[in-house]
């Protein structure tokens, strides 16, 4: 039996599937962010009518779910891979097997399910059908056809894949705390580069981030991202949501934010993201239904 | 006669909605192709993740020729009315007929349907039948999703297999053109595969490692697993949703045995259980009967190594998932209950009705209150069998005599316990656990309660008051939990007609209909005797004190003085008043409030009895008791002792199924029917003065007459006195006495004399009679 694949192989190994079936290899987003979705190669790109292929590492951070580098399944940053793929081609499950096959997970030996979740992110507006893709009964990958993003039709509708790396990669190499991969083949563990990460960031996210700060940066990122949406700029607008979002996850980490309030709080980054993603569709739709006679939104 | 194979090919469709499709798919052809006057012998489905397949059998090779006329208007009718039927009939005014019809030309239309193929009627109806499938939720996807208006199915839908006898339907629908190949399982059998018919496709796919049947799936996976689990010594813990479940995922189901570390076995059974099933979809064993360290999951395929690699999978992923269950259970344990009851004053139960601490309040008074009062009484000065062991709530109890009065010691500390028990009863609502298993609440809080040394019987009461939550649930009767769960119910009854919110039509979204249910069955199973409006008296002024303490109108503490001197006076009256007068809130605002709060009250009292009454229809629908005497004895009115009003009822049940009581039902029927006619008054005493029915009669009765005065006569009192003591059988043989009188008195007797006395004299006969009846039960309610 060969070698299992360390963290970064694994990873250039999906790129390399990847990059042979056309996608554009993209770098991560240069900002906190809790899931690779939030990605504007993922969220923007998804509406329109044109074709549009990539797949990328996003690190991810939900500060809620850090616990101090103590448990051997749970961080407050991780990585997603993911793949978007607009429209949507016939044999998107047969690519996405390929790309496990890749990665050296053999079909005559594990188990491999398609067992329904829907995805739905109201921060986002958006909403899709599929499944979480079982290995063995873990899920490995969640799998969706997005059908609405900031409460807009896809037209066309685009494939989602979003790999969890950290638990593919354990799986693939039967370890059992996320701190014992191998991060690459000359010996250097997942826990070397991360687990001091890990205890830091989880004190701050949870004991010392300063909260009127924190309040305050919420408060002006929601009004930038109004300015930015008044001034027809959507990137910079939605860039602007995407903090007001991660700084919310900060507030509730630090739990100053009571049941009542939240929901007023989730309401308000709904809408800065529909809002970005309205002006988004505002300036671009011109353009799209000059170079796609026939489509409408 | 030819088959019809239908194969739809898709994505994975959602193991929940495969049994449901099988149906809906049999539907819609049956309708498509009924709409050709085509119907199949049999049809067959069968539905696996990827597949939904129809087998209909014995279709002609063609429909009929039919041959329909229309009669139209007459010849020289106007001219819209001819051209009415000609639009009606399709055809040209040049293709009518014209008949003779009695002596008058009449335009006819004959319109000649030819026979049509049915190949040709196949291929119409499939796309129909796609296009109007009513998947529970639906998606577009691919090139084609560029308009919304592209073909919408549960996942991409890919491949359509259509064969009739040995030839494919030709047709092509969403892009997608249909033929004989389709696919084998997934990874055993990858390749295209070709059906020849109908005949061959369930054997063809079983060839190809795909098992077209659910049932045979399910059954497969229901002796797998039971022999995996037999081969390590154990036995399954069988679970119908999870073979369903299971067979909704596998197309080749292998049931596999696993392992989990023993120590984990320290989380409480009911956590591991539902880790295992709710998350990882697996069966749990038990040895000796009770819960250990194995599992059965159930792969998709024949693992070339036997499956060990797929066990080791399995295992490692519900090591962390029980890991993280233990963590939240070791975590709750941590913190004693009533430190976390000031978090449920965060947790809003209902706009008007305040938070569930709120609740909590109310109930702890209630069920204290139910101990104090000698409703709920310690089982110790009982009778009954089987104390601590659910009742099924379908076999409710017989009524039995009151009970005894307690001992006064045991009270209470009976009401103490019920009091803390109900106090803690929602803390676990706050916990990890519950938090991630919100199904376990109630059961974590019971088990949080043991281990912080709580008495037994507050953590039962805890663990159950909930229960039941639905027929067939067990139905607490340690007395204990039934004060808390008692209270609870009745408290969310009375609560929500307080808050102008009870259940409307098929909307209870407060599951009031529910709580009134638990309230029967409690009531039923511990044979309480208990007039059930006090209570709900009691839940609906604390209640509407949250209300008021809620919209700011008055301080908690003044809220609780006033409800207190309220509860001691007893009435609405004393409410309103207690409530003003400690308020600050004057004139208009105190009016309204006061007007509010009244009518709110008299709406309560009117609909809450006929609210139980409709309940206890439908609880004891399955016992098969009939609605319309559970009427009959409610129209009585005043009775809220549920219990003995069951009883009442039961006996007239019995009753009215024998010969006896059929025929006095008759007699009494024919007797109320001839005074409604005549107009004479609702009760003989509404006419006369006391003690008419026996003044001497100016004419000598007749026979039958004097007869059934004097069966009265005797009858009357021991039903009364019968009645006095709960013997409701013996009420009911009191007035079988009546039978052979009254039957004899219409015989002979004539009502309608025309001597106005002996008119009059016999009518109030009747109507005495049936006021004797109607002591025992409304027989105008009763059917039949």
């Amino acid at each position: 039996m060969t070698e299992p694949l360390s963290f970064q192989r694994m990873i250039l190994t999906l790129h390399d599937y990847w990059s042979d079936r056309g996608c554009l290899i993209l770098q991560p987003y240069d900002m906190e962010m809790g899931a690779g979705t939030f990605h504007t190669a993922t969220t923007l790109k998804a509406l329109g009518p044109e074709s549009w292929n990539a797949a990328f590492v996003q690190p991810c951070r939900r500060p809620t779910d850090g616990r101090y580098g103590e448990n051997p399944n749970r961080l407050q940053h991780y990585y997603q891979y993911q793949v978007i793929l607009k429209p949507s081609p016939a044999d998107l499950q047969d690519l996405y097997l390929g790309s496990l096959a890749a990665i050296g997970i053999d079909f005559t030996q594990h188990d491999i399910r398609f067992v329904e979740d829907d995805w739905e992110s109201p921060t986002l507006g958006a909403w899709g059908l599929g499944w979480e893709v079982w290995c063995d009964g873990m899920e490995v990958t969640q799998f969706t056809y997005f059908q609405q993003m900031g409460g807009f039709d896809c037209k066309p509708v685009a494939g989602e894949l979003t790999y969890g790396l950290e638990r593919l990669a354990m799986y693939i190499q039967n370890v059992d705390s996320v701190y014992d991969l191998k991060f690459n083949d000359a010996g250097v563990s997942y826990g070397d580069v991360f687990l001091e990460n890990e205890k830091q960031m989880s004190t701050w996210n949870f004991e010392v981030a300063d909260t009127e700060s924190l309040f305050d940066l919420f408060k002006k990122a929601t009004a930038e991202c109004e300015r930015c949406i008044d001034a027809k700029l959507p990137i910079p607008a939605y860039e602007q949501a995407i903090k007001a979002s991660h700084t919310f996850n900060l507030l509730q980490a630090r739990g100053v934010i009571s049941v009542a309030e939240r929901q007023a709080y989730m309401g308000r980054v709904r809408d800065l993201a529909k809002g970005s993603c309205q002006a988004w569709i505002d300036k671009k739709t011109p353009e799209w239904e000059a170079n796609f006679p026939g489509w409408v939104l | 006669m030819t088959d019809f194979l239908l194969e739809l090919r898709s994505e994975e469709i959602p193991a929940r909605m495969q049994e449901r499709a099988r149906a809906d798919l049999e539907k819609l052809f049956v309708a498509e192709l009924g709409k050709a006057g085509l119907k199949a012998d049999a049809i067959t489905t069968y539905a696996t993740p990827r597949r939904l397949a129809l087998i209909a059998k014995g279709l002609p090779q063609a429909t009929e020729a039919v041959s329909e006329e229309l009669k139209g208007p007459p010849q020289g009718a106007p001219d819209q009315a001819v051209e009415g039927f000609c639009r009606k009939a399709g055809l040209t005014r040049d293709q009518l007929e014209v008949r003779e019809v009695k002596g008058r030309a009449t335009y006819f239309a004959v319109i000649d349907t030819p026979g049509r193929e049915t190949a040709a009627v196949i291929a119409e109806a499939i796309p129909a039948v796609i296009r109007a499938f009513p998947w529970p939720k639906s998606m577009r996807w691919g090139d084609a999703s560029t308009s919304t208006e592209s073909l919408r199915w549960v996942r991409p839908l890919h491949g359509i297999v259509a064969l009739f006898g040995d030839d494919v339907v030709d047709f092509e629908f969403a892009g997608i053109r249909s033929g004989a190949t389709t696919l084998g399982h997934r990874f055993h059998h990858p390749g295209e595969i070709t059906i020849g018919s109908a005949a061959d496709y369930v054997e063809k796919l079983r060839a190809c490692h795909v098992i077209v049947d659910g049932a045979e799936r399910r059954g497969i996976i229901a002796l797998g697993a039971k022999m995996a689990a037999n081969q390590a010594n154990l036995s399954l813990v069988e679970d119908d949703g999870l073979l369903f479940e299971n067979a909704g995922l596998t197309e080749w189901p292998v049931p596999l045995l696993g392992r989990f570390d023993e120590a984990f076995l320290d989380v409480p059974p009911e956590v591991i259980q539902l880790t295992a099933r709710v998350n990882q979809k697996y069966f749990v064993c038990e040895q000796d009967g009770k819960l250990t360290n194995a599992f059965v999951c159930v792969a998709n395929i024949d693992a070339a190594d036997g499956g060990d690699r797929i066990v080791a999978g399995n295992e490692k992923v519900l090591a962390a998932r029980l890991s993280d269950a233990r963590f939240f259970y070791e975590t709750d344990l941590k913190t004693k209950l009533e430190d976390l009851t000031p978090r449920l004053e965060k947790i809003v139960f209902h706009e008007k009705l305040g938070t569930v601490a709120d609740k909590v309040d109310r109930v702890a008074k209630l069920a204290r209150w139910l101990v104090e009062e000698g409703i709920v009484v310690d089982s110790s000065s009982r009778s009954r069998e089987g104390l601590g062991e659910g009742v099924s709530a379908a076999t409710a109890a017989s009524p039995a005599s009151p009970p005894p009065t307690p001992p006064a010691g045991g009270r209470g500390e009976l009401a103490d316990m019920a009091e803390r028990a109900a106090r803690l009863a929602k803390a676990d609502l706050v916990t990890g656990m519950v938090g991630e298993f919100p199904e376990l609440q109630g059961l974590m809080g019971g088990y949080y309660a043991a281990a912080q040394g709580e008495d037994p019987r507050v953590a039962e009461a805890i663990r159950d008051h909930y229960k039941p939550v639905g027929q067939g649930d067990d139905v607490p009767t340690a007395p204990v939990t039934v004060a808390v769960s008692l209270a609870d119910k009745l408290d969310t009854v009375a609560a929500f007609f307080a808050a102008k919110e009870p259940p409307t039509g098929s909307k209870d979204p407060f599951a009031v209909r529910r709580a009134a249910f638990g309230v029967l069955a409690i009531t039923m199973a511990n044979a309480l005797r208990i007039a059930v409006t006090e209570p709900l008296d009691r839940a609906w002024l604390a209640a509407r004190s949250t209300m008021f303490v809620w919209s700011n109108e008055i301080s908690r503490v003044e809220a609780d003085w006033a409800t207190a001197i309220a509860k001691q006076g007893g009435g609405v009256f004393d409410f309103i008043e207690a409530f003003l007068a400690r308020s600050g809130i004057q004139g208009a605002d105190a009016e309204n409030w006061q007007k509010d709060t009244l009518n709110n009250y008299e709406l309560f009292q009117s609909e809450v009895l006929n609210f139980f009454a409709d309940r206890l229809k439908v609880q004891q629908r399955e016992a098969g008791v009939r609605h319309d005497l559970i009427d009959a004895v409610f129209a009585l009115g005043g009775e809220d002792d549920l219990v003995r009003l069951l009883a009442r009822v039961k006996a007239l049940q019995a009753f009215v199924g024998s010969q006896d009581g059929a025929n006095l039902l008759a007699g009494y029927k024919r007797a109320a029917n001839i005074l409604k006619k005549e107009g004479w008054g609702d009760t003989a005493s509404d006419r006369h003065d006391e003690g008419s029915n026996k003044k001497t009669l100016s004419y000598t009765p007749e026979p039958a007459e004097d007869a059934l005065i004097r069966a009265l006569d005797a009858a009357e009192p021991k039903a009364a006195a019968a009645i006095e003591d709960e013997d409701f059988e013996g009420a009911m043989a009191a007035l079988a006495s009546l039978r052979a009188p009254i039957d004899a008195f219409f015989d002979t007797v004539t009502v309608n004399d025309t001597d106005a006395d002996k008119r009059a004299a016999r009518l109030d006969l009747l109507a005495r009679m049936r006021d004797a009846v109607h002591r025992v039960a409304d027989f105008s309610k009763i059917e039949g």
